[in-house]
């Protein structure tokens, strides 16, 4: 143990070393976004997540402390390899002080090293992982918008609490569905239900049905969709094409986004209980950014968006108020500070790089009760942010 | 002499590039010009169109990384082992579609590459999506430190030209003579005695292994290595360098992995970030319907004529 | 009892042995248009998947736009992208006449990537939904399984296709030509037959079979720009096992594989995916040239 602290303590003093060499900055603050702008995730982070970093920097007036802020983006492809290649090059090139937004576990965890080497603040919006908060973290990352702890706390209680007690999991066979399955019988079973069994899925998967025959044949009260994006979509297809419904048993989609629900129809998604990080019609504030997000890209945003403008609006509020893009110094008042803005109110970031903010527990409006496109979600419920993410003791991070 | 002229100038600009590009992406380029070398091997000298050829070179991106950071070897021994292993792979894959030509050849190389693509996906030991990441660059010869991009860069210049000398002189060689009868006129190498199936096999271990070789080398210099490297696109890009540098040249694969990397790493921070597959997609129909010699190909006709 | 004795319940093998065949006529459909495309043009269509997803494409603008239903869909849409399929042969394969049909192959690749970059550009990744026609809602309780109307459908669809392919090849004074223009493109020429048009005809035929199976797939998976992009290779499998000799045996090989997947799905899910190629590779070893083919 002691000499894990010496060795944490050490890599500590030779980070704070590398640092004050690279404090000399170039005179500008230079945010390098990288995202899926064409994949399978483009629509809930993309060109609107790019869209929303352009508002927070232009918001800030393209300044922080006396520099000029510049944004650089890339399309990540969703490939770790991409993200790292770019991070690297953008780190080691070009100067660039912190990387935003990043969905997809792998490209964050890709750049998460990188980040560690040079160290960079990293604000990830995209990934869900918890991982990243636990054994992968690094000093200098901020998990900013949701994680699948909060997922599991937010949609997985709710469900048990309402008599879903027994569980089979239809599961994305990597790394992120199996977080998320992970984290969701964690709570399932605490709250007393029990999970009968899972169904690993290929990603992607084009067609469920099987999957959904299995899931039906469980006898399981909830069959917990463990996968996001068109993986989900295709599944609560499925699952309404073979009466799974129907025949008395319930979904519960663990990630879901407003434009998956957006592509679903209402028709097909209402009644889906998720938990989200954001939704545009909460008050004045919410709806007024998200108005101004809706001029500019024709879509409302998805909390992953809000969550790129809100975190980066943030670290330019910290080089503001610190005068300095030096990474520790930066990090340092974003930790000691609570955000207070449209998308977070008291948020707060914990050393293991967790941002502690109130989630939503939302349930999709049938067709007879939205009014019209984007009206989707009725917020059912505000689930504190520690209930949400669990305390820092929890946390396995080496550096909390 | 052009061509003796023209290896030369390429060395040198090879030798001072570090100090004007970002070193980092010249030694991805120098891992997919060998990757695209490797491949020419077997399409431009053996006649045979594999669009599997990711799954060895991702197939050794992972052992290479799990060699390095599981097992702890050395870094020079890690990337021999993926390639070793990409070796081993080709023989099987080998064996299997050896028996059809052509087009089926083609299809069956991309359905066992489609196999092994899932077979990583689900082993514990690639990582599934995440990839196999963290991968230390450790010290060659236990002395020079990699981390450092420069020496880095050397080091993969030095992999690069050896692998790339070893093909040039697989293709003058009398097995390189034979493979060059085959693709042209099967039977006729067969009514002269030689066992055309083995000699296919042989080349298409060897391209396996030295696309293992530029596999391995990728990891170390990303530290990662990832599904991107075994998918099917993969397959693919290499073979439009290939095609786009000009098929059954010598040089042409390296020449056209220049094009593709500086291309994609142009557009990927430009506005066009989102139309990367397409216009791989467009060069790749133009390159096919009209430029079938390739940039090499072209100006080597062009100094025929010329000269 | 029969639980015991297979360690899991008689519906979930019956149900996904049905879905299994369900599966399969997509690839009999998909396989035999390949089988169409390859038997006259001598190139595998890569961009077969692509032009699959363009089909399922056309039936939801069709909607979108046009607000026709899914029925007009059905005809329209194979009638367009067939179309534009005989457009890309007219003006670009046939450039590569006398060229080695591998630059086919790299040609089609090539149009794939492009239609899906277009298609994620201009309509996101996510998908777009497209519902069940009213007629085919709902299902029918079997006892052992709860079928969904639109997924008998599906096979009953797909086998009426393989059908009248099989009827204008085998019966029809078109088809005679089209098998003739198979054995001998030459001599059919001197016969005075127009073959250009014929193989023109042939891809436009084998692309239409494709965007009919991209409508009969739009209300079971999403119209995603990426829906045909793994299905191809799965199908090049079915292909390769069968052999590019019959359309029976594009119809029976691709039938036989869906059940065999949906077979592994209740054995060993995680390797449903793997399992045609592994089919495969015995097929090669024991039967080089595939089931049903002929000895190239």
């Amino acid at each position: 143990m002691k000499t894990l602290k010496t060795l944490a303590l050490g890599a500590s003093a030779l980070a704070m070393a590398s640092a004050a060499s690279a404090e000399i900055s170039d005179g500008k603050v230079k945010i390098g976004l990288l995202t899926d702008m064409s994949g399978t995730y483009s629509d809930l982070a993309g060109p609107g997540a790019v869209a929303a970093a352009e508002m927070a920097i232009e918001d800030a007036g393209a300044m922080a402390a006396g520099m000029p802020v510049e944004l650089v983006t890339a399309d990540h492809q969703n490939k770790a390899d991409i993200a790292a290649n770019k991070a690297r090059e953008w780190g080691e090139a070009e100067q660039v002080d912190a990387f935003a937004e990043l969905v997809t576990t792998s490209t964050a965890m890709a750049v998460y090293e990188i980040a560690k080497q040079q160290n960079k603040v990293v604000l990830v919006s995209g990934a869900a992982s918890s991982p990243l908060t636990n054994d992968a973290c690094i000093p200098s990352g901020i998990h900013y918008t949701y994680s699948t702890t909060a997922l599991a706390n937010g949609t997985g209680k709710a469900v048990v609490a309402e008599g879903g007690d027994s569980w089979y999991f239809l599961t994305a066979d990597y790394a992120f569905g199996q977080a998320l399955e992970a984290d969701v019988t964690k709570v399932v079973e605490a709250a007393g239900g029990q999970v009968l069994g899972s169904i690993r899925h290929p990603f992607p998967a084009s067609d469920f049905s099987s999957f959904v025959l299995q899931a039906q044949g469980s006898g399981a009260k909830v069959i917990g969709l463990a996968n996001a994006g068109a993986d989900t979509t295709n599944a609560i297809k499925a699952a309404n094409e073979f009466g799974l419904v129907a025949g008395g048993q319930s979904i519960a989609a663990l990630l879901m986004f407003i434009t998956d629900v957006h592509a679903l129809g209402l028709e097909t998604a209402q009644g889906i209980q998720l938990t989200t990080g954001f939704y545009w019609d909460m008050d004045d504030e919410t709806r007024a950014w998200s108005e101004r997000f809706m001029e500019r890209t024709g879509k409302m945003p998805s909390m992953v968006q809000a969550g790129v403008y809100s975190s980066v609006a943030f670290y330019l509020k910290a080089i503001e108020a610190t005068g300095s893009d030096d990474t520790d110094t930066v990090m340092e008042w974003m930790r000691d500070r609570p955000i207070d803005d449209f998308f977070a109110k008291g948020g707060t970031i914990r050393s293991d790089g967790r941002m502690v903010h109130d989630m939503y527990l939302a349930r999709v409006k049938s067709p007879g009760e939205s009014s019209g496109p984007w009206d989707y979600y009725e917020i059912l419920r505000t689930i504190p942010g520690e209930e949400a993410y669990g305390t820092l003791e929890d946390s396995t991070c080496p550096t909390k | 002499m052009t061509t003796k002229l023209g290896y030369a100038a390429a060395l040198i600009l090879l030798l001072i590039a570090p100090v004007f590009v970002y070193p980092v992406l010249l030694m991805k380029f120098l891992c997919f010009a060998l990757f695209a070398s490797a491949f020419n091997l077997i399409l431009g000298f053996g006649g045979l169109l594999s669009f599997g050829h990711a799954a060895f070179f991702g197939g050794a991106a992972y052992v290479t990384g799990h060699a390095i950071k599981v097992w702890g070897l050395p870094v020079e021994l890690g990337i021999l082992t993926g390639a070793a292993a990409a070796g081993v792979l080709g023989l099987a894959a080998g064996m299997l579609a050896i028996r059809r030509q052509g087009i089926y050849f083609a299809m069956i190389t991309l359905a066992l590459a489609q196999m092994a693509y899932f077979l990583f996906i689900s082993a514990p030991f690639t990582g599934g999506e995440n990839g196999l990441q963290g991968v230390p660059r450790g010290h060659l010869l236990g002395m020079i430190d990699l981390q450092d991009n420069m020496a880095m860069y050397y080091f993969t210049l030095a992999v690069f030209l050896a692998a790339f000398w070893l093909i040039a002189r697989t293709v003058h060689s009398p097995f390189g003579q034979v493979l060059r009868a085959i693709r042209d006129n099967e039977p006729r190498a067969v009514s002269l005695g030689y066992d055309t199936d083995r000699y296919k096999l042989q080349a298409f271990v060897l391209s396996a292994t030295l696309a293992g070789l530029a596999g391995g080398l990728k990891t170390v210099v990303f530290q990662l290595a990832s599904l991107t490297d075994a998918h099917w696109h993969m397959s693919g890009e290499v073979v439009l360098m290939t095609l786009l540098g000009g098929v059954g040249t010598i040089a042409g694969p390296a020449v056209g992995a220049g094009i593709i990397v500086a291309l994609q790493n142009t557009l990927a921070s430009g506005p066009l970030s989102a139309w990367v597959p397409v216009v791989l997609g467009v060069i790749f129909v133009i390159c096919v319907l009209s430029f079938r010699r390739g940039v090499i190909g072209e100006l080597q006709a062009l100094i025929r004529r010329s000269f | 009892m029969l639980t015991d004795l297979l360690g899991f319940p008689p519906q979930v093998l019956f149900g996904q042995l049905l879905l299994g065949l369900i599966n399969g006529a997509f690839y009999a459909v998909l396989s035999l248009g390949l089988a169409v495309i390859f038997g006259l043009l001598n190139i595998v269509n890569f961009a077969h998947g692509a032009l699959y997803m363009l089909g399922a494409f056309t039936a939801w603008g069709l909607a979108q736009f046009l607000g026709l239903n899914y029925w007009v869909a059905l005809f329209a849409a194979p009638v367009i992208v067939g179309a534009f399929g005989m457009g890309l042969e007219r003006f670009l394969l046939r450039r590569l006449a006398g060229v080695d049909h591998l630059y086919g192959l790299l040609l089609t690749f090539g149009l794939a990537l492009v239609i899906e970059g277009v298609f994620i550009k201009l309509f996101g990744a996510s998908g777009q939904p497209y519902p069940t026609p009213a007629a085919l809602t709902g299902g029918i309780n079997l006892g052992f399984m709860f079928l969904p109307w639109y997924r008998g459908w599906v096979v009953v669809a797909s086998l009426i296709a393989c059908g009248a392919t099989w009827y204008i090849f085998e019966r029809t004074k078109l088809g005679a030509y089209l098998r003739a223009g198979t054995e001998n493109p030459k001599l059919l020429q001197a016969f005075g037959v127009n073959v250009p048009l014929l193989t023109t005809l042939a891809y436009g035929y084998g692309v239409g079979l494709a965007a009919f199976a991209g409508v009969l797939a739009a209300p079971i998976t999403q119209v995603s720009p990426l829906m045909g992009s793994n299905l191809i290779i799965v199908v090049f499998a079915v292909v390769v096992i069968g052999g590019m000799g019959s359309i029976m045996g594009a119809v029976v090989t691709g039938l036989a594989m869906g059940l065999i997947e949906g077979l592994t799905k209740v054995f060993w899910p995680e390797a449903s995916a793997t399992v045609i190629f592994l089919v495969m590779a015995i097929v090669l070893v024991l039967r080089p040239a595939g089931l049903f083919g002929r000895v190239a």
